[in-house]
């Protein structure tokens, strides 16, 4: 015990020494976690609509200005020619090309019925299906008040309709920053327990020192704590940091317990310091154990439903996403810190974490020669 | 000229020594492209959605069996309460209801206006959101089949168009994406060791001696690189047409170009920091931890740019990757040619001089 006692001094005394890594290690986090939430926003604001009018008369005006008047729609432009209006989507100026082809008033009202041409920029998924969606309702709409101009009467009215109410409980606006604050959090934490142990240790080597270290009377485990409880301590520190911003920056406090938050927050860390260890047996140099760290990060970054919902992937996808820790990290958090949830709904997910915990740790034990 | 080539092999030969690193720089990129250009997808699917049927007619049950059909919902069907939807949001099992009050069908059918009432878990705002617009859609889909009079007069036909994107590919926007960010980070993390690390090892001094200026000694520990990036921009590029099935639309010489200039602009960034720094381990956090979130948030492939408050709008601005990202959609996806991109070009450019410019500037030709 009083060399553990004497290594963890001396390891926090080199964490603390470092100015840049301490404000790597925590004014960095809390910047981004400041800053990165205002810019994290998948709304669908303005679809931006580039209009060919071949017919200019009274319909297609009142078509083109009830689109202007919709609220989703921003009429940039009006074009004499097709090929000119696809010059804007080709510049991404416009999202969408509205044409309305000649004799559309006199067709619609002589042969009953009438084509336009919507052309959407599909490279965008999300934008192209709402902002199609939209201009489709607006257009039924329209199409509707003409029905009941031509013919003078409201029989022809869609006599059935259904009416939607619907809430967003926990979240009633239905605002983004109460998903992503969470997940910068998670992604914070993340980020220092998997990087910076895994360089910490392979720093060791790199320089020789570990060869220092393997001559004196020091223990495996003793190196090994020594290296993890300092940046445990970073870690909790750091969570509660970042329990702090979100609730003067963005008015988030936790719905739930926690004592709950912290016990996952502590498991977690362990599986996360675990994941640098094994980086670190496997890496000789900073440049590798840093490129195999950012490898692994960035899957867990984009597969973990930090941003994307995981149900929506493929099968193949979502077994991925389940044997990564963050993924079920993140869902913890969300639901314990936004819908209060209590251990009995979380159970199995603190079970996979332990889990994650033991098998991580156990492994880079087994991986760790003392002799390299 | 003779002395600076041999200068150039011994650098490439440091590299190529380096098996484990080489393997990591060839393996990553390959394995993320493949790995998230077919996982990633800006639709939302599987939405467990929970069903009250308080109504049990016809008109209900049809519905029912829409959304059952739809690929978007997994419908639990299991009799809960109203009471219980707060249960089923906090442990996860389901993410929205359906609620059909009693005389659903009655009140549709002879008082022509009927209710339904949805509830969402708001805590996944961006699921929410798309479950109101999918069920109204469906919705409406019902409506028009069962309205009284099918061959209405004075109908108004959209033909949709889905430009660039005829298969409704979800992760299209992705691919570019996920390139210039692996790109972006893999180039500056490489070049951002490459000085710093012989500063750590003490061989500055040998660098020093050489018969060179600062300017070639940087070029010469740059070119390995970009050999190896260029090398490894291909093996993407084959990767996005055979594996993923992206078409290129445009000159491949010119995205070839296009993303030799961006590479060199990363390459010119490392430098940049490998020159600013003490550290390997600094240098590395700086391009690396440092620059993957806002690379991430401000390329524009995942969180669109016009949403953001102005200030972030011109952060993304000195993001290189944000511009490589719209030069690599316009010449790959849309097949426009470099009369639509010389501005972004130009930028990108820019970039690698200045920063090329401050790594000169901080290149000590002197021991400390």
């Amino acid at each position: 015990m009083r060399v553990l006692r004497f290594i963890l001094k001396k390891e926090f005394r080199l964490i603390f020494r470092d100015k840049t890594i301490l404000a790597m290690m925590l004014v960095m986090p809390t910047v981004q976690l400041i800053i990165l939430p205002l810019a994290m926003n998948f709304d669908v604001k303005n679809v931006n609509v580039a209009v060919v009018d071949h017919d200019h008369s009274t319909y297609s005006q009142q078509l083109i200005n009830k689109i202007g008047a919709s609220g989703y729609f921003r009429i940039v432009a009006a074009t004499a020619s097709y090929g000119e209006a696809l010059q804007y989507i080709e510049t991404e100026k416009a999202d969408v090309v509205l044409e309305v082809p000649p004799g559309f008033e006199r067709n619609l009202v002589r042969e009953g019925m009438q084509k336009v041409g919507v052309s959407i920029d599909a490279i965008n998924g999300t934008k192209a299906a709402l902002g199609g969606s939209y201009l489709m309702t607006v257009i039924a709409d329209f199409n509707q008040n003409i029905r009941i101009n031509e013919s003078g009467n409201n029989a022809l009215q869609n006599n059935s309709n259904i009416g939607i109410t619907y809430s967003n409980w926990y979240n009633p606006l239905a605002e983004y920053r109460f998903y992503i604050v969470p997940a910068v959090m998670v992604l914070m934490l993340t980020l220092i327990a998997g990087f910076l142990t895994a360089l910490n240790i392979v720093r060791e080597k790199e320089s020789g020192t570990i060869e220092q270290i393997n001559v004196t009377p020091i223990k495996k485990w003793q190196f090994i704590l020594g290296k993890m409880i300092p940046f445990w301590v970073v870690g909790i520190v750091l969570f509660t940091l970042a329990l702090t911003v979100a609730r003067i920056v963005y008015g988030i406090w936790p719905v739930g317990s926690f004592a709950l938050l912290y016990l996952f927050a502590g498991v977690y860390l362990v599986a996360m310091l675990g994941f640098g260890l094994l980086v670190s047996t496997y890496t000789n140099s900073q440049l590798q154990a840093m490129f195999v760290a950012f490898f692994f990060v960035m899957i867990f970054v984009l597969m973990s439903g930090l941003f994307t919902a995981v149900d929506s992937m493929p099968v193949w996808a979502r077994t991925i996403a389940f044997f990564t820790p963050l993924t079920h990290f993140v869902k913890v958090v969300r639901m314990i810190i936004l819908k209060g949830s209590g251990f009995a709904d979380v159970q199995a997910e603190f079970l996979y974490l332990v889990i994650f915990a033991v098998v991580l740790n156990g492994w880079a034990i087994l991986n760790y020669r003392k002799t390299s | 000229m003779k002395q600076l080539l041999v200068f150039i092999r011994k650098e490439f030969f440091h590299v190529f020594r380096d098996r484990r690193t080489l393997l990591i720089m060839f393996g990553l990129p390959v394995v993320q492209i493949v790995l998230f250009g077919f996982a990633l997808t800006s639709e939302v699917k599987n939405i467990t959605l929970t069903v009250i049927d308080n109504a049990r007619d016809v008109n209900s049950t049809q519905i029912i069996h829409k959304i059952k059909s739809s690929s978007y919902f997994i419908v639990n069907e299991s009799h809960i309460n109203y009471k219980d939807i707060a249960t089923t949001f906090r442990n996860g099992s389901a993410k929205c209801a359906l609620i059909f009050p009693e005389g659903f069908g009655n009140d549709l059918q002879h008082v022509g206006n009927a209710q339904v009432q949805i509830i969402t878990d708001g805590s996944d705002p961006n699921t929410a959101k798309t479950v109101v617009n999918y069920i109204t859609s469906i919705l409406a889909g019902y409506q028009q089949e069962i309205s009284a009079s099918p061959g209405l007069p004075y109908k108004i036909i959209p033909e949709q168009r889905m430009l660039y994107n005829e298969e409704g590919n979800g992760s299209l926007n992705f691919i570019p994406g996920v390139m210039a960010l692996v790109l972006m980070i893999v180039c500056t993390a490489l070049t951002s060791v490459a000085v710093v690390r012989e500063k750590e090892q003490g061989t500055m001094e040998i660098l020093l001696v050489s018969p060179f200026k600062p300017l070639l000694v940087l070029l010469a520990k740059a070119v390995p690189y970009l050999v190896l990036s260029l090398a490894n921009f291909t093996l993407i590029v084959v990767l996005a047409v055979f594996v993923l099935n992206v078409a290129i639309k445009g000159s491949i010489l010119l995205l070839f170009m296009e993303s030799m200039l961006f590479i060199i602009t990363c390459l010119s960034i490392g430098l940049m920091i490998s020159n600013t720094t003490s550290s390997q381990q600094t240098a590395l956090l700086l391009s690396m931890m440092g620059m993957m979130l806002p690379t991430i948030i401000f390329t524009g492939f995942m969180f669109p740019l016009e949403n953001m408050p102005w200030i972030f709008q011109m952060i993304s601005n000195v993001i290189p990757a944000r511009w490589y990202f719209l030069i690599i959609k316009a010449v790959m996806l849309k097949g426009l040619g470099l009369r639509y991109i010389w501005k972004e070009t130009l930028v990108l450019l820019g970039m690698a001089l200045v920063a090329l410019t401050i790594a000169l500037k901080n290149f000590k030709t002197r021991l400390s």
